[in-house]
């Protein structure tokens, strides 16, 4: 065979071909471009030197660990410790001053009001909406209507131990679902829940023997909310003569909660964040407008 | 020109074609994956690690059913602002029962590996149920669907043995209760029996507001609240575990 | 009847055997279906149950239909008689497959960003639907696409008929019925829960079967090719289906909860699972996505430019740098996660490595070209091709890129590497995939050309604005997703909270899904001008001549 020596060659480049030809295509026997081969070594040698920097290899009981020392649990944290050594100075004084400090310092204030501010948007907004102002079953923190106390300790604990949580010192009082446990007739209910519309003024169908509801209401709900409606702190019962309502103010939502309870609960963030997080988002959250 | 020649073997038999082939690409997959299974540096030794309670297990393939880890990733990278915004990036053994892992690949929505504890049993239903209801300009899709399916129960106990199986710590009892572990878990009014000695830090409530069954919110909401939960951090030593 | 019995027709080995395990298969899936834990399987058995019934109908009907002697492997004139049928039926279901993979990619582009089109339904939710589309456009349209190509190629390379005699079919329909039951499936909310590997356990085990019949059909094609030489885009056929063999038996071992469930569980836990899942993700890239469609690069453009390849040497050296390499890259999709450091720095290198030998590619793929570089302008099939070789050394210029870990570090998780997918996938592997079906089915169907090239043309700039503004509306997104991930205020904080991060990426959304209709209505007229070149096209005079390369003989 002479196409040993000798192949075809293809008259537009001029290049020899192989000789093989499938179903009409031939292939050009073109030697390697010079510049795919040397950026292919290049790649090698970067590779090999990045190798020989960093951990690669696995061998028998660990691996090669690299001449820098490097890893990325290392690497994390140091980035972290150097952002909080940057912040580290403010972060102190937090830790250090007392609530009420913070707020009137204007350097420390604002500080705590960015960190606040940071966590707030990713942990809290989901329940409290971006800019605090609530929804349903989720409380409005920019009023000045507490549940819990609207100080800066008050909020401080809230958001410590939560509501109803599984922090052992949470926040707790559980409503009791007077109907679901038989404690009320289902007359009582209607009769309670219109009286206790009427409390903050709202309309009662004709006819509705308020009497019969405050009567109920003196029974079971003063306890909590207290003689006048006007709600009690220290167990978390809500106001219920003003116009603001966390599960709705028609007959038929504050039946449901009398029939069922009412025990929403809040997440406790003490063992989230550091101390430092929880002050700040304090600050932050008492800034809403409504902190006293 | 004559090394050339010798790629001739090849192209003028295909078994040696194929057995070229199979050598070839055999070689980076053992390297890479063999050692995984030896060395011991692969999965951190911590506190607080245990398979998943049925309910949870359940909850877990109901996530996998519905596709989350298209949206969510379950893997805290090793980057400052991860651990900022997540929690302690994710640890090897976070993941050592799960079959299969579900780190994802894409975050359209935000990492969950410790969603556990974030947001109450209510929140998370109603976010099921209609995620725009509590987070106006989310784009997740809702699946109401979950609170009104009873959770199928009575094969429980075929997907603890067939774990056990493949090693995970299920002892026969666990397998034998799972049905009964599960309305343990979900039904605050059972008795709880060992439930805890079983599955430490477990947690046991209704999850989706009707104590009288269990649905498949309850299981999914059971296994979003255990998310990260397990180890402990406090107790957890990072700088023994640099690899 | 009393024709053939007298002719001495008997059913061949094929014909027995399949038909009895089909048959009994029908009675499997029979019991199956009635004590399936889970509708959705329970309709699966019967789905599998009237496939093996009407297999058994159908060899039943093909035999009594048949010729006594077994078909002619060569045609009286001398040349091979191919089997075109099973390729001609993958054609098809490339076509169906891919357009409904766009409209589904379409849907869940808008789904993202406008959520209500969920329609709170389980079937239609987006963590459905989007294995949904994956499946669809890799599996069930490339696959197809790979099908159809690779025994095309390797019968015509070969100058052999296609081994086999039903098997071929049985390869192509049963491929087929994989998608429909993988497809149906995450429908029906059946999934395993692992990336391009959702398909349940049983679904998983029929493919192997499958796949295995299609790897013995190539194998025994080449063994009686009347060829010396095996051509090049038969050693990246041979590696992409022998590679994926591999990867899907790996990825996939699982033990089934019990045989009435669709429920298994992966032998690989945690981090192992996710090494060998990325092992299998990103080989399934590199051999599915890349040494398949590269296979097809290697007949098509030298066919269609009528010119020689460019550099045998060059085949060589990126062929075997390829395939050694791609393995090791796939822990790039786990940079920074809890996967050793070690792995990830491998993953990283090897990725960088692959830059070259992928290159290599697109040499041998463009430089085909050179003297033949005036055929892009009136030939927009060609033209197609050449344009998706440059998208495929695009994006394996962004993919070494993107494994290097501080790139890694800003692009992961967001939507760079959607951009990064979908300028491989729309740009490389779905133009390489058109060009050649534009060439194919007026070969397939023995036409003198197209219906129409203007309308390869409109479907050209068409989709090229529809690639246009995905790649860059996601580029665009997931940088500044990425960005806004790590942006930190002055005094030290993270600046945006992750749903702000959401609502920025609504106005890319829109464009990208806008971008997708283009590219939807682009298939769509390919669709109708094939269709029409199969209908109303005259027939070519003669079998599709064996077109030579300008080679003149040496002197
Ligand atoms: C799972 C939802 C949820 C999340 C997340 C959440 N909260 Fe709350 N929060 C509530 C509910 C529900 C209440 C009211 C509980 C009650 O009715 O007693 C509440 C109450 C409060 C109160 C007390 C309001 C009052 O009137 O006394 C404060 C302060 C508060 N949350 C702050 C925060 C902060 C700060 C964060 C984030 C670190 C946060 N919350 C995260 C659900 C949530
Ligand atoms: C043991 C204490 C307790 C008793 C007794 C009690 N409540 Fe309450 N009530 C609460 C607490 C605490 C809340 C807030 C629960 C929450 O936020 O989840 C509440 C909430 C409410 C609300 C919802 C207020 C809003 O803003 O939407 C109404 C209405 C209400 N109670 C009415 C009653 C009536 C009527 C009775 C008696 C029949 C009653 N409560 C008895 C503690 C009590
Ligand atoms: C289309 C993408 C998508 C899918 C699918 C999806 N999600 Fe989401 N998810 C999001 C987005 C976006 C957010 C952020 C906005 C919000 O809170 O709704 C989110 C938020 C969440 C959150 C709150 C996380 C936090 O820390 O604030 C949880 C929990 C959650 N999703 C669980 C799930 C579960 C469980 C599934 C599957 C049943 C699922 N998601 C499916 C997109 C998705
Ligand atoms: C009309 C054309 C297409 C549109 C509109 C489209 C749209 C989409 C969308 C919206 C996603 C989800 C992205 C996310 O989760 O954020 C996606 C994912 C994906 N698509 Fe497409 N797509 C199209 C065509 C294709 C084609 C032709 C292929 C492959 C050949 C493909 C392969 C993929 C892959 C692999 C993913 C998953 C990416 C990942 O997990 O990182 N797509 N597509
Ligand atoms: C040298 C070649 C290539 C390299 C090194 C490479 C590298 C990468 C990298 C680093 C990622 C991102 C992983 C992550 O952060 O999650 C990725 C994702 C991806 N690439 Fe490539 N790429 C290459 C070529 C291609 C080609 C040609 C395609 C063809 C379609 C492709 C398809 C994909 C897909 C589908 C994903 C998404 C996987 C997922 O997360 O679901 N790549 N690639
Ligand atoms: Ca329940
Ligand atoms: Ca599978
Ligand atoms: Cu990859």
């Amino acid at each position: 065979m002479n196409a040993h020596d000798h192949k075809p060659v293809d008259h537009v480049t001029g290049t020899e071909t192989t000789g093989h030809e499938w179903d009409g295509i031939r292939e050009l026997n073109t030697p390697l471009p010079r510049w795919w081969l040397w950026s292919f070594y290049a790649s090698i040698v970067f590779a090999i030197g990045y190798m020989v920097v960093y951990p690669a290899w696995p061998l028998i009981t660990g691996h090669t660990a690299g001449v820098i020392g490097w890893s990325s649990r290392g690497a994390v944290a140091s980035d972290v410790a150097a952002l909080q050594a940057a912040r580290g100075d403010m972060t102190a004084q937090i830790d250090a001053a007392d609530l009420a400090a913070i707020r009137t310092d204007p350097t420390l204030q604002a500080f705590a009001m960015a960190q606040g501010r940071t966590t707030f948007l990713d942990n809290c907004a989901g329940c409290h909406g971006a800019g605090g102002g609530g929804a349903k079953g989720y409380p409005n923190l920019n009023d000045d209507d507490w549940l819990w106390g609207g100080s800066l300790e008050a909020i401080e604990t809230t958001i410590r131990h939560g509501i109803r949580s599984a922090d052992p010192d949470t926040r707790i009082t559980d409503m009791p679902a007077f109907g679901r446990d038989g404690l009320l007739e289902r007359a009582d209910i209607t009769a309670v829940a219109r009286f206790v519309r009427s409390l903050s003024g709202q309309e009662v169908p004709d006819g509705t023997d308020l009497a019969a509801g405050a009567q109920v209401f003196a029974d079971n709900c003063a306890a909590c909310h207290g003689d006048d409606g006007k709600g009690n702190r220290d167990v978390g019962a809500p106001d219920l003569t003003d116009a603001i309502w966390l599960f709705g103010s028609d007959e038929s939502s504050i039946a449901a909660g009398v029939t069922n309870g009412r025990a929403s609960v809040m997440p406790a963030w003490g063992g989230r964040f550091d101390d430092a997080t929880v002050k700040s988002l304090v600050v932050y959250v008492h800034a809403f407008g409504g902190g006293e | 020109m004559s090394l050339w020649k010798k790629h001739q073997v090849f192209e003028k038999n295909s078994i040696i074609l194929l057995i070229g082939v199979l050598v070839v690409i055999a070689i980076g997959g053992l390297v890479e994956i063999a050692p995984l299974f030896y060395l011991k540096s692969t999965i951190e030794k911590v506190e607080g690690m245990r398979p998943y309670t049925p309910l949870e297990l359940a909850g877990r393939n109901i996530y996998v059913r519905e596709g989350c880890y298209n949206c969510h990733s379950q893997m805290i990278r090793t980057l400052r602002d991860e651990v900022e915004r997540y929690g302690h990036y994710s640890l090897a053994s976070e993941s050592m029962y799960d079959r299969p892992f579900q780190w994802g690949s894409k975050r359209t929505g935000p990492d969950l590996a410790r969603v556990g504890g974030k947001y109450s049993d209510a929140w998370q239903r109603e976010h099921l149920d209609d995620p725009r209801a509590v987070v106006p300009t989310s784009i997740m899709p809702a699946y109401p669907w979950l609170a009104q399916r009873t959770l199928e129960l009575d094969y429980l106990g075929q997907d603890l043995a067939i774990q056990a199986k493949l090693g995970v710590p299920y002892d026969d009892a666990m397998v034998a209760d799972a049905k009964a572990d599960a309305w343990r878990q979900a039904d605050p009014n059972a008795d709880p029996g060992d439930l805890e000695a079983r599955y430490p830090k477990v947690q046991i409530r209704d999850f989706d507001g009707d104590p009288t069954r269990i649905t498949e919110a309850d299981a999914l909401i059971a296994y979003l609240q255990m998310l990260g939960t397990l180890v402990d951090f406090k107790l957890y030593d990072d700088k023994a575990n640099l690899r | 009847m009393a024709h053939s019995l007298s002719s001495g027709k008997q059913p061949t080995w094929g014909e027995t055997g399949l038909g009895i395990v089909a048959g009994l298969l029908a009675l499997l899936c029979f019991v199956i279906a009635g004590k399936a834990q889970d509708p959705g399987y329970g309709f699966h058995a019967v789905v599998f149950m009237l496939a093996a019934a009407g297999s058994v109908y159908a060899i039943g009907k093909r035999y009594g239909a048949r010729a006594a002697e077994p078909v002619p492997q060569v045609l009286p004139d001398g040349r091979p008689n191919y089997n075109l049928g099973p390729i001609k039926f993958a054609t098809v279901a490339s076509m169906f497959w891919g357009i409904a993979g766009f409209l589904i990619g379409v849907l869940i582009a808008f789904q993202l960003a406008f959520p209500i089109l969920n329609f709170d339904l389980p079937w239609t939710s987006f963590g459905r639907l989007r294995p949904l589309h994956t499946s669809a456009v890799i599996f069930a349209f490339g696959g197809n696409v790979l099908l159809a190509t690779s025994l095309y190629v390797v019968q015509r390379t070969s100058r052999a008929r296609l081994a086999g005699d039903l098997s071929p079919w049985f390869v192509v329909l049963g491929y087929n019925l994989f998608i429909v039951v993988a497809g149906t499936g995450y429908l029906l909310g059946i999934s395993q829960g692992k990336e391009y590997a959702e398909p349940e356990w049983y679904a998983d085990l029929f493919l192997t079967i499958v796949w295995v019949t299609y790897f013995l059909v190539f194998m025994a094609t080449l063994a009686k090719r009347r060829e010396p030489h095996i051509y090049v885009a038969n050693w990246f056929f041979l590696a992409f289906i022998a590679t994926i063999a591999v990867l899907h038996l790996g990825n996939n071992a699982a033990l089934p909860v019990s045989l009435w469930s669709p429920k298994s569980y992966i032998v690989w836990s945690g981090v192992q699972d996710a090494m060998v899942q990325w092992w299998y993700g990103h080989n399934a890239v590199g051999f599915f996505l890349t040494a398949g469609f590269l296979g097809i690069m290697y007949y098509f453009i030298p066919k269609r430019a009528e010119r020689p390849v460019y550099s045998y040497r060059l085949s060589i050296i990126h062929f075997w740098a390829l395939i050694f390499l791609y393995i090791w890259a796939g822990p790039h999709h786990l940079h920074y996660t809890a996967l050793p450091d070690w792995a990830q720095t491998l993953g990283m290198t090897f990725s960088i490595m692959l830059w070259m030998p992928s290159w290599g590619g697109m040499i041998n793929g463009l430089m085909t070209l050179s003297g033949a570089w005036d055929k892009l302008r009136t030939d927009p099939v060609l033209r197609m091709m050449v344009v998706s070789v440059a998208f495929y050394g695009m994006s394996t210029f962004e993919g070494p890129l993107m494994s290097v870990k501080a790139v890694n570090s800003l692009s992961h998780y967001t939507d760079w590497t959607i951009g990064h997918v979908h300028s491989g996938a729309l740009g490389w592997v779905a133009y390489i995939s058109f060009g050649a079906i534009y060439c194919l089915v007026p070969w397939l169907w023995n036409r003198k050309q197209l219906y129409s090239l203007k309308l390869v043309e409109w479907h050209f700039w068409i989709s090229t604005l529809g690639i246009v503004l995905y790649i860059t509306s996601m580029w665009v997104a997931g940088i500044l997703q990425g960005l806004m991930w790590r942006a930190y205020t002055s005094l030290g904080f993270l600046e945006y909270s992750f749903v702000e991060t959401v609502e920025a990426m609504h106005p890319f959304y829109i464009i990208r899904a806008l971008g997708g209709v283009l590219f939807l209505a682009g298939a769509l007229l390919m669709a109708f001008n094939l269709w029409r070149t199969v209908t109303s096209v005259e027939p070519a005079e003669a079998e599709r001549p064996v077109v030579g390369s300008a080679v003149i003989p040496a002197e």
